[in-house]
């Protein structure tokens, strides 16, 4: 009984996974509970193990192949198995779009005669923009397109491809230059002065998994949510002090921000609105809190999530927080140590940014970007003294939070900060 | 070389055959004593007798019936139909006799016979005057299928049909037997059936269009020039047998392919050579061979929807533009 090793599920928001690493090949037996992969998600590095014990009798993609969700990756089963049917309706499931032999007719075009139209098949014509992207991230191009980047040794993936829906030409492939962005018209070279004035070369960089997912999920939370901004200068020289002493009698590293994470946390349990989202239908006021932190690692952002960072002393949230970062920078996080989040904190102190404001990470309905703690002049009973200073900046969804409410949230957070005994209430 | 109307070529060639071989006899609806329902008979009647330019009555069946036993029987007859959509009445005595004679005795029937009469739309005739049987006849194994384009093809591949020993379809076209073109005067011209001819170099598309359609590429190749865009015009001239190396070829140098065709898309000429191309070249297609055909609608009577019915150079331009990737 052959069986089917299929992309799982391994994050709530994955569409595909792309495969890091295949730790058996085909003629391996392998035991139920063997890793038999690694798979890139929109979030991290995942191990894919083996439900059931048999030989490899095939392996579909290759390393650094696309899969969509439940597509086939291998097929275990008996030696000398037959499984040409399990492969066939693989390839016929996965194949690209073809055409649909549906009689509806072109409604878009009214002209009396087109080469596409057939009305014994329907319309061919597959139009531009409604590509049905059933193509599982199989790289279109043309027969010869292949075959030029094949003799010539180009991988294809880092090819544009100039036609339509993406489609890699003949005239893609010849003007491709490795390192260079591929231009559409092949672009003359001026023999007469080879001075280069630039010693740092042009790369084209593939755009990984974690990459989409933030530009997906960023695009449409900064173009579809309303934010609104709203920035408090917070004096942090309480803080400081406590910090200090903290650290030195208890022999843990506390950071400023493990102190800002834990701030807001008893302000969202003052503030529900602030601990919310927007559901379209309804608005979900959460009753527990989730703190996201963004962690930032080479390849991106991920943000690794406090549970319920209300009830859990400084400590903890440092450890917490800590061991997240790790985890993230080694991309080894687990989808439910990213997910649930229901408001998060951004911060850019370390890198000296004074303030700034952060996109909000959806589905929460604010995001807290926290700047420097900066020395400054200020204006204490008339005089002019020194002062540590520190710019917090909310972004809220206007669709959930209202100025006023964020304003109030905010202020909370500045008094838990400018007296941190207030948090041991 | 001089310069003759279709109508001439074919008749030349008629008249060189008639004369060479005296097996050589024409039949069919008004080829004697009117010369021709288009002239191509004309004066051959003068020239050979009663005995070898036979009138016809209307009955397509049994004329043709008489040229199959005619064949059979060792003479070499020229059949004429007024038009091809008439012959579908004798599609019984081509399809059934004619094509299968040798076959079924083991070669020891032949069937040297010629079919001729133009074939496919002539303007405003109505959808039972219209309709091109190229493809429809060189479905079936044992018949020959030539449709020409010009009066050069029309002499050379005419000769080669009547000397033929098999039975050949000629077809040609009553907007085309007016049309000029330079005709070799080389004694005994013959163009062997089942060659094509690349009639316009070209790099940056083939175009593989026979028959009228030709006339419509033509025009649509000049008018690409003009955009830059060089297209190589093959005419394959013959229908069946085909010369695919000589389309292979030039779809290896272009990459790109279209096809023109005046019959009905479905399982016809353009589909035909669109599978062989995928078949054959197929690393070498920068894109789908598109085709250009008539529409799956029979043809209408009413001139501006006839117009909007037939290929023209427009069609043909918006396909070279769609596998050139040029829109």
């Amino acid at each position: 009984m052959a069986i089917k090793i299929e992309m799982p599920k391994l994050s709530d928001t994955m569409e595909e996974g792309v495969i890091a690493k295949w730790n058996v090949s085909e003629g391996d037996q392998v035991e139920a509970g063997d890793i038999i992969a690694e798979v890139e998600t929109d979030k991290a590095t995942m191990e894919v193990e083996a439900f059931d014990a048999g030989k490899v009798l095939k392996i579909l993609v290759g390393e650094g192949d696309a899969v969509p969700l439940g597509g086939l990756m291998a097929v275990l089963g008996e030696e000398g198995e037959d499984i040409s049917e399990i492969l066939d309706n693989a390839g016929s499931a996965s194949s690209g779009s073809g055409a649909s032999g549906s009689e509806d007719s072109d409604t878009s075009s009214t002209e009396e005669k087109s080469n596409d139209f057939d009305p014994v098949f329907g319309d061919l014509d597959k139009k531009e923009g409604t590509s049905a992207s059933t193509d599982n991230g199989r790289i279109k191009a043309s027969p010869l397109a292949r075959k030029i980047a094949e003799d010539k040794g180009i991988d294809l993936s880092s090819i544009n491809g100039s036609g339509p829906e993406g489609r890699i030409i003949k005239k893609d492939v010849e003007n491709y230059q490795p390192g260079a962005a591929t231009p559409s018209v092949a672009a003359e070279t001026p023999v007469a002065s080879k001075t280069n004035f630039s010693t740092i070369e042009s790369k084209e960089v593939k755009i990984s998994q974690m990459r989409k997912t933030i530009a997906r999920r960023l695009s449409e939370s900064k173009f579809s949510n309303p934010h609104f901004y709203e920035t408090i200068d917070i004096d942090m020289k309480a803080a400081i002090a406590a910090r200090s002493s903290l650290n030195e009698a208890n022999d843990v590293k506390i950071s400023f921000n493990d102190i800002v994470v834990k701030a807001c946390a008893i302000a969202l349990t003052r503030h529900q609105a602030v601990n919310s989202s927007w559901l379209g239908d309804i608005i979900k006021e959460h009753g527990d809190v989730h703190v996201a932190v963004a962690v930032a690692i080479d390849e991106g952002l991920m943000t690794p999530v406090i549970r319920h960072a209300d009830q859990k002393g400084l400590a903890q949230i440092s450890a917490e927080t800590r061991e997240l970062a790790g985890l993230a920078r080694d991309r080894k996080l687990q989808p439910e140590q990213m997910e649930g989040s229901t408001f998060t904190i951004s911060n850019l102190g370390m890198f000296g940014i004074e303030e700034f404001t952060a996109i909000i990470n959806p589905p929460n309905a604010c995001i807290l970007a926290v700047g420097a703690i900066r020395d400054v002049p200020v204006v204490e009973n008339g005089e002019v003294v020194p002062g540590k200073r520190m710019k917090v900046t909310l972004s809220s969804d206007h669709r959930v939070v209202d100025g006023a409410k964020a304003a109030e949230f905010l202020n909370t957070v500045k008094q838990l900060l400018e007296n941190p005994l207030g948090m041991l209430l | 070389m001089a310069e003759l109307q279709f109508r001439e070529a074919i008749r030349d060639a008629i008249d060189e055959e008639m004369a060479r071989d005296e097996k050589v006899f024409i039949m069919g609806e008004e080829v004697a004593e009117y010369n021709g329902a288009y002239k191509v008979t004309e004066g051959l009647l003068d020239k050979y007798g009663f005995k070898r330019v036979i009138d016809t009555p209307i009955s397509e069946l049994g004329f043709a019936g008489i040229g199959v036993g005619a064949a059979m029987n060792g003479l070499r007859p020229i059949v004429e139909f007024m038009t091809f959509n008439f012959a579908v009445l004798a599609a019984d005595q081509i399809i059934n006799h004619a094509s299968k004679a040798g076959y079924m005795t083991g070669g020891q029937i032949t069937c040297p016979m010629v079919f001729r009469g133009p074939n496919a739309s002539a303007g405003q005739l109505g959808a039972t005057h219209s309709v091109a049987f190229d493809s429809t006849y060189a479905h079936f194994p044992g018949l020959k299928v030539i449709y020409v384009s010009e009066p050069d093809d029309a002499k050379g591949l005419m000769k080669a049909a009547i000397r033929d020993d098999n039975p050949v379809l000629f077809m040609e076209s009553e907007q085309m037997y007016g049309m000029k073109g330079e005709v070799s005067d080389e004694e005994d011209y013959i163009i062997p059936i089942g060659k094509g001819k690349i009639k316009r170099e070209g790099s940056d598309v083939t175009i593989v269009a026979h028959g009228k359609m030709y006339h419509v590429a033509k025009q649509a190749a000049a008018q690409l020039e003009k955009d830059g865009v060089e297209c190589e015009i093959i005419d394959p001239r013959t229908v069946k047998p085909l010369d695919l190396p000589l389309i292979i070829d030039s779809i290896k140098k272009t990459n790109r392919c279209v096809v023109v065709d005046e019959a009905h898309p479905f399982a016809g000429f353009a589909a035909e050579i669109g599978f062989l191309i995928q078949r054959e070249a197929f690393d070498y297609l920068d894109a789908p061979v598109q085709r250009v055909t008539l529409p799956d609608v029979n043809a209408p009577f009413a001139k501006n929807l006839f117009d909007a019915w037939l290929p023209d150079a427009k069609n043909v331009i918006d396909a070279v533009n769609q596998v050139t990737y040029r829109n």
